[in-house]
């Protein structure tokens, strides 16, 4: 079981670092959206510092849902999916490899980019370090409620828009305590709560999102 | 050992089959025959398990197969259209992935002689993406010749393959069968397999069962 999950992770990654842009679109994304703000606001680096946790949190949110969609597409095309599924090895254990893969690629660049924007916009340090905390255990939060989505609209047409509507009404609780946190530690109040909040969302989704994006998936291939 | 039992296939609101009954014991083959469109790649989607059936049951050693699940998708090849294979990936790569995932690892020596038997020579370190579309086909077979399944279920198999491949093909089928294999297959083009009897099942005629 362990030496499937090795392949597989083997297998995305290769795949990823063999069509690089693809990884970096995500990132990119993120840097140019919130690099806009500064620029349509205009430089006051009070009012930036302000709403530098909303806009950090909203553009990771944005950028993680951009490569969702090819989460699974590539692999319905060409029959790699269906061959995952009637594999004799359990789908949720590679629908997780999955996963964690996409997490790997896309949400964990933006966790460790996001210090450089946070200065950007003018936040401390101490903020900038729970920012990348609330990033760090929110993204994979954000992978795998979306895996569960991807897994829905696969093969529908149009899909991408049905899936924003889909999977942004449940990133909402992981947006409010995300910005939440940075914004209290900013304001000099305890995060222990919002943070309570955040780890129980990871855990919840680590345990639920694998399952159900097989099933998703499984009725999509049906 | 594999038995379909009063299978009924839906698409849409049309009924592509009902109460389709057959059962296929090692040794046999079944070559699965109709027009386009009666339903055949539906019929091989749900014996392997991808598509579930309007009615009916698929069963393994007496067992329906949804509640088996990796105890019978163990014995199990399936291939279908799709090639199933990544064209970023080398040929050696693709076997050596698919066959992990499908649960039955092989070592890269194994692999090296598959994609050389299967007339692949020079070509294992390539992109998939570069290779014709016959070249890709075998790269997609290439896993008959190393699977430990019992069960094979191969849709159009001999799609873009030249005559020779073809025949290296037969010999595989015949040299599984051979050895208590089991194959269920569809194809329009006309093939032979030394020594052994054929079964065939029409699909889309008033007649349903074998």
């Amino acid at each position: 079981m362990i030496e499937v999950f090795r392949w597989l992770v083997w297998r995305e990654m290769a795949l990823a670092l063999r069509r690089k842009a693809e990884v970096l679109t995500t990132l990119l994304f993120f840097v140019i959206v919130v690099s806009l703000f500064p620029l349509g606001i205009g430089p006051e680096i009070d009012t930036l510092r302000q709403i530098a946790p909303g806009v950090l949190w909203v553009a990771a949110l944005l950028a993680s849902m951009l490569s969702l969609n090819r989460l699974f597409a590539d692999d319905y095309i060409d029959g790699t999916l269906e061959q995952l599924i009637i594999s004799s090895q359990p789908l949720a254990l590679l629908v997780f490899g999955k996963i964690l893969t996409h997490w790997i690629l896309t949400g964990l660049p933006l966790v460790l980019i996001s210090p450089v924007l946070g200065m950007q916009l003018g936040m401390d340090v101490d903020s900038i370090i729970i920012l990348m905390l609330t990033l760090l255990i929110g993204t994979p939060v954000l992978s795998l409620i979306g895996a569960v989505g991807a897994g829905l609209t696969l093969g529908v047409r149009g899909g991408g828009v049905l899936l924003s509507l889909l999977i942004l009404p449940l990133y909402i609780p992981v947006l409010i305590f995300g910005a939440g946190a940075v914004e209290s530690a900013q304001a000099g109040l305890g995060v222990e709560a919002h943070f309570s909040l955040l780890g129980a969302f990871l855990v919840g989704s680590l345990i639920l999102a694998p399952v159900g994006a097989a099933a998703a998936l499984r009725i999509s291939l049906d | 050992m594999l038995e379909s039992i009063d299978l009924t296939c839906v698409r849409g609101d049309r009924t592509l089959f009902s109460g389709l009954n057959f059962n296929i014991q090692p040794g046999e083959l079944l070559h699965l025959k109709g027009h386009n469109g009666s339903g055949k790649t539906s019929l091989l989607r749900i014996l392997s398990g991808l598509m579930l059936q309007a009615e009916g049951e698929v069963r393994w050693q007496g067992e329906n197969i949804r509640k088996l699940r990796d105890e019978f998708q163990k014995n199990l090849l399936y291939i279908g259209h799709l090639p199933g294979i990544k064209g970023d990936l080398t040929a050696l790569e693709n076997l050596r992935v698919n066959n992990a995932l499908g649960g039955n690892s092989i070592s890269e020596d194994v692999a090296w002689k598959a994609l050389g038997k299967i007339g692949l020579k020079g070509r294992e370190d390539l992109p998939a993406r570069v290779l014709s579309q016959g070249q890709q086909r075998r790269v997609a077979l290439s896993r008959m010749l190393v699977s430990n399944a019992k069960l094979w279920i191969l849709d159009e198999p001999f799609t873009a393959l030249d005559v020779k491949a073809v025949a290296m093909l037969q010999n595989v089928l015949e040299d599984h069968i051979k050895n208590d294999g089991m194959i269920i297959l569809t194809t329009h083009q006309e093939f032979s397999v030394a020594n052994i009897e054929v079964r065939m099942l029409h699909l889309g005629l008033s007649e349903n069962n074998v």
